[in-house]
């Protein structure tokens, strides 16, 4: 019988963190700026220039460890990696080696719906590189707008035991990474990046099988796919009794394949030593209280209060995925609005309406929390039929208008004056006399009724109330 | 007009503010006296006499204008080719940076600039600060003003027999394990090494960060004092640089001068580990007669124990090795000065770049901080290598619970001739065994005159004192110097 395999994942996570200059200089490090526009002589390498450290990463990188339930450390020290690579200037890269800045912490999230917590080894703070840019014919370029940008690295420890759950944690970090307002975690412009190092094991067995590191995966569809191509190829070959390679493995997402990046340039040795240009860094107790004062209600901690609230376990796990979404959802039931429906109108029409739920938390949002919560409520008294309230939302959000506005310039209000009905369903009882007469051996001919006067009430007649005067009139 | 030969730079500087000449014609003499004199001496890599002019009428006219001109108003300066200055080439006289023009200026010479110093141009030295001889330049070499066959002692040799020879009142060099002492003892000047972090590195080039100290040169310990005064003080850019406000330099230097027992009450250390078999008996002589002067000075002499001093080389040279080889990494070709012509490959850039562009020692010490700092040996290396650095630091702590000041020299032997130490690097290197520990505990340490060899060489004095103790070393050095002439002789000269 065929082994059963049990996968092993662990991760490796960096953060762009959204400061506005960078790690160790003072020119920007924001995104999208003309090539090597964004640089000084610091970020650059140039002779004789000298790194300073900015609070404000640290602030970030101590915030992330705290949201994480890391361990942060009163004083650590930055080392220097080195390795050549022309999209990296001084030869070497600023990390941290053996002092990282968090230690311990996991990262919660549910997967389909049963709670994780990956274990985290350590979070530390680095500076990014440049970018290479391959022209034709053999000419690279390199922009070095990214160099020294500041980074997180989280490490986690091999918990994660498939290809999905590694995606899920991957977009954890990245809902962590936005409630924090650290970073903006996108994966496709690079400011969320991924490695998976990659092993499989007999089911039961304590020790680990070897290795492969998966990089180049730029997309949560892109970790899923390369981590489960990669726990398919890893599995054939020890099916045939073959052996695993300890390598770095490239996805190719077009072509739907990993592969084994050649063995020269992952052959480093990174001579690490303290950098001798930055004094220790200490984080004093008073500025961990201050920075643990800072933090906002995190994902998980929101979600329980939701189902302790009664949202549904699915319901409340869309609104805490984006920071915008619960804030938009609190800001509705703050206006107003019961929970629960508020919840569907935001699930069911707005997210189904903006291709990212961070649109919500923007100023020209059209249909702001304060305006939600009044069309619920418009429903909830019976002002407007359900599907009235939805043709409503519509012209809210194309419109940009109030629920109420939109209701007395069209004269949408249903009509639950009990003798303007009561005309109407008698001038259809009349017009109907064969349907009337029928009625009691078929009560299903009630919806035809109901339809007829609902027609008749230019669709404002509150159905309830329809149906009461005809079971009423006709019974 | 004074005579720019032996004229010291604070008589300069109070010569400018008072009016009785304008740093314009200070600096007109000076450039001409490079101009006759340089060749044969090889101290200036780059003669900026645009720049000069343009700082020094930059002076006159606020002196005109009545606004101050600076503590340095006209000082006539060098700078080590180390320190980066806009616009001016700037290549620590190595292939590998001939053409890098910085955009950018080091802290130490913006403010020394805008002190009213006048920067003459750029001074030669070791490549990359390596080497004690100034030899290892790989444009020329520089001569000892006293003996032309003689080296002028490095790195910042230029710096020294500039100032020497009066082609600039000051100067500015960099000091990792003696760089700037053991060539001012060489050349028969006042040299500096402040407290580590004393003196701002940014836009200084780094040779092995955690021991570069920038300081300052002189004809007298005053013009050393009136120099590091102005270059001192905490920079935003430098991280590593100490936010203690600056002491009264100068002050301190002439408080040594005053009455007849200045040192009263002033203990000096003299550390047994520093007068060892092997040193020059002539240095030895001259140096224990300092002490005796130093005595009559009204200071205690009393000994003192260094006991790590036997580790100081060793850890020296695997700290700075290990650091020179991660601190000249960058110099790949891809950005700024040499790239290797016809290059097929990324690798070939670099081997081809790094081989044509770093000199024989460099490449000596990138290989040996890339060995020494190697995984899995990090610990037997640098690792005993720091905790070593903290024994010596401690052992000055300990040594100046009992004194205010050690006292030894500097170098244990005079001036060598050329191509009598190049060949054998392990002798080169312990040119240092004097001066390194300073470096490695962070301490201040001055060096000054105090006589002659027989046939003529300068000797130098070494004052150490305590972390952010340069008072003491000036004030001691100061109450030296106006008990003794050796300040006043002047190198012979040849044009």
């Amino acid at each position: 019988m065929a082994t059963d395999w049990e996968t092993v994942i662990g991760l490796e996570v960096h953060v762009q963190l959204a400061t506005r200059s960078k790690i160790f200089s003072w020119s920007s490090a924001e995104f999208g700026a003309e090539p090597n526009s964004a640089t000084d002589p610091v970020c650059l390498g140039m002779p004789g220039t000298l790194p300073v450290l900015n609070r404000s990463a640290v602030e970030s990188a101590v915030r992330l460890g705290m949201a994480a339930g890391c361990t942060i450390r009163a004083r650590c020290r930055f080392a220097r990696k080195h390795y050549f690579y022309p999209d990296l200037p001084k030869g070497f890269q600023i990390s941290q080696f053996d002092e990282p800045i968090c230690e311990g912490g996991a990262i919660k999230f549910r997967l389909k719906g049963e709670p994780r917590a990956i274990r985290l080894t350590r979070i530390h703070m680095e500076e990014d590189a440049g970018k290479n840019l391959h022209a034709a014919a053999g000419v690279s370029f390199v922009d070095y707008n990214r160099a020294g940008v500041p980074l997180c690295e989280i490490v986690s420890e091999p918990d994660v035991r498939s290809a999905e759950e590694a995606a899920e944690y991957v977009r954890a970090v990245r809902t962590l990474v936005r409630y924090l307002g650290i970073g903006d975690g996108n994966m496709e412009e690079g400011s969320l990046r991924c490695d998976a190092n990659v092993s499989l094991r007999p089911r039961g067995s304590e020790k680990y099988g070897t290795k492969t590191e998966i990089k180049n995966m730029n997309s949560f569809k892109n970790v899923r796919d390369a981590i489960e191509h990669e726990v398919k190829r890893q599995a054939t070959l020890l099916d045939r009794g073959e052996r695993i390679i300890q390598e770095t493995r490239l996805w190719d997402a077009s072509r739907g394949v990993t592969q084994a990046m050649r063995s020269k340039e992952q052959a480093h040795d990174y001579r690490y030593f303290p950098e001798p240009d930055l004094p220790p860094l200490v984080v004093t107790e008073l500025e961990q209280v201050a920075l643990r004062a800072s933090l906002p209600e995190l994902p998980e901690d929101r979600f329980a209060r939701y189902t302790s609230e009664g949202l549904s376990p699915q319901d409340a796990g869309v609104l805490v995925a984006d920071r915008e979404t619960a804030a938009y959802f609190d800001a509705t039931v703050a206006a107003g609005a019961p929970a629960k429906r508020a919840a569907n109108w935001l699930i069911n029409e707005l997210l189904a309406r903006v291709d990212d739920p961070r649109k919500l938390g923007e100023a020209d949002c059209p249909v702001p929390p304060a305006a939600l919560a009044e069309l619920v409520e418009l429903v909830e008294d019976g002002t407007l039929s359900g599907k009235l309230g939805k043709d409503v939302f519509v012209k809210m959000w194309s419109e940009r208008r109030a629920a109420k506005e939109i209701v007395a310039a069209e004269g949408l209000a249903q009509v639950s004056d009990g003798g303007a009905l009561e005309e109407a369903c008698q001038r259809v009882i009349a017009a109907h006399p064969g349907e009337a007469g029928r009625f009691k051996e078929n009560p299903k001919l009630m919806g035809f009724f109901v339809g007829a006067v609902m027609k008749e009430t230019g669709g404002k007649g509150n159905p309830k109330a329809v149906n009461e005067i005809l079971r009423r009139l006709l019974g | 007009m004074i005579d720019a030969r032996g004229a010291s730079l604070v008589s300069i500087v109070d010569g400018v503010r008072a009016g009785a000449f304008s740093a314009r014609e200070v600096t007109e003499q000076f450039l001409d006296r490079v101009a006759r004199l340089d060749g044969a001496l090889g101290c200036f890599l780059k003669i900026d006499d645009t720049g000069a002019r343009r700082r020094a009428d930059a002076v006159d006219a606020a002196r005109k204008a009545g606004r101050d001109p600076g503590p340095l108003a006209g000082a006539p300066i060098g700078i080590k080719d180390i320190f980066c200055m806009r616009g001016v080439e700037t290549t620590c006289a190595s292939k590998i940076l001939r053409g890098f023009v910085p955009p950018y200026e080091s802290t130490v010479t913006a403010r020394l600039e805008a002190a009213g110093a006048v920067a003459l141009g750029k001074l030669n030295m070791d490549e990359f600060a390596m080497g004690s001889s100034t030899e290892n330049s790989s444009v020329k070499p520089t001569r000892n003003p006293w003996s032309h066959a003689h080296v002028p002692g490095g790195s910042s040799g230029g710096s020294a027999a500039a100032v020497a020879a009066s082609l600039c009142a000051g100067a500015t060099g960099t000091d990792t394990g003696g760089s700037i002492r053991q060539p001012a003892a060489l050349c028969g000047v006042v040299g500096m090494k402040p407290t580590y972090g004393r003196v701002s590195r940014y836009g200084v080039i780094a040779f092995a960060s955690s021991l570069d100290h920038p300081g300052p040169f002189g004809r007298t310990v005053e013009d050393a004092a009136a120099l590091l005064e102005v270059m001192s003080g905490v920079d935003p850019l430098d991280a590593t640089s100490i936010p203690a406000p600056v002491g009264a330099y100068r002050q301190a230097a002439r408080a040594g001068r005053e009455g007849q027992t200045p040192l009263a009450g002033v203990r000096l250390g003299v550390p047994t580990e520093y007068f060892q078999p092997g040193m020059d008996p002539e240095i030895e002589t001259a140096v224990r007669a300092a002490l005796d002067e130093l005595a009559l000075a009204g200071a205690k002499i009393v000994p003192v124990s260094l006991p790590h001093t036997k580790y100081a080389i060793a850890t020296y040279y695997l700290i700075c090795t290990a650091e020179a080889s991660s601190n000249l990494a960058r110099y790949d070709g891809v950005r700024y000065g040499l790239r290797a012509a016809e290059v097929r490959s990324l690798e070939e850039l670099y081997t081809k770049t790094r081989g044509e562009g770093f000199g024989t020692e460099p490449k000596r010490r990138i290989m040996l901080g890339a060995y020494v700092l190697r995984a899995g040996y990090y610990e037997a290396y640098y690792g005993k290598a720091l905790r070593a650095r903290r024994k010596i630091a401690d052992d000055f702590s300990a040594a100046f619970a009992s004194c205010d000041a050690i006292v030894t020299p500097t170098s244990p032997v005079p001036a060598f001739k050329f191509g009598e130490r190049i060949g054998d690097p392990l002798q080169m290197y312990l040119a240092d065994i004097l001066t390194v520990a300073p470096n490695l505990a962070g301490v201040p340490a001055l060096s000054q005159p105090c006589g002659f060899t027989k046939s003529g060489l300068p000797i130098g004095l070494q004052i150490i004192g305590p972390a952010l103790g340069e008072e003491i070393c000036f004030r001691v050095g100061g109450a030296y110097e106006s008990r003794t002439d050796w300040h006043t002789r002047f190198a012979p000269e040849t044009a």
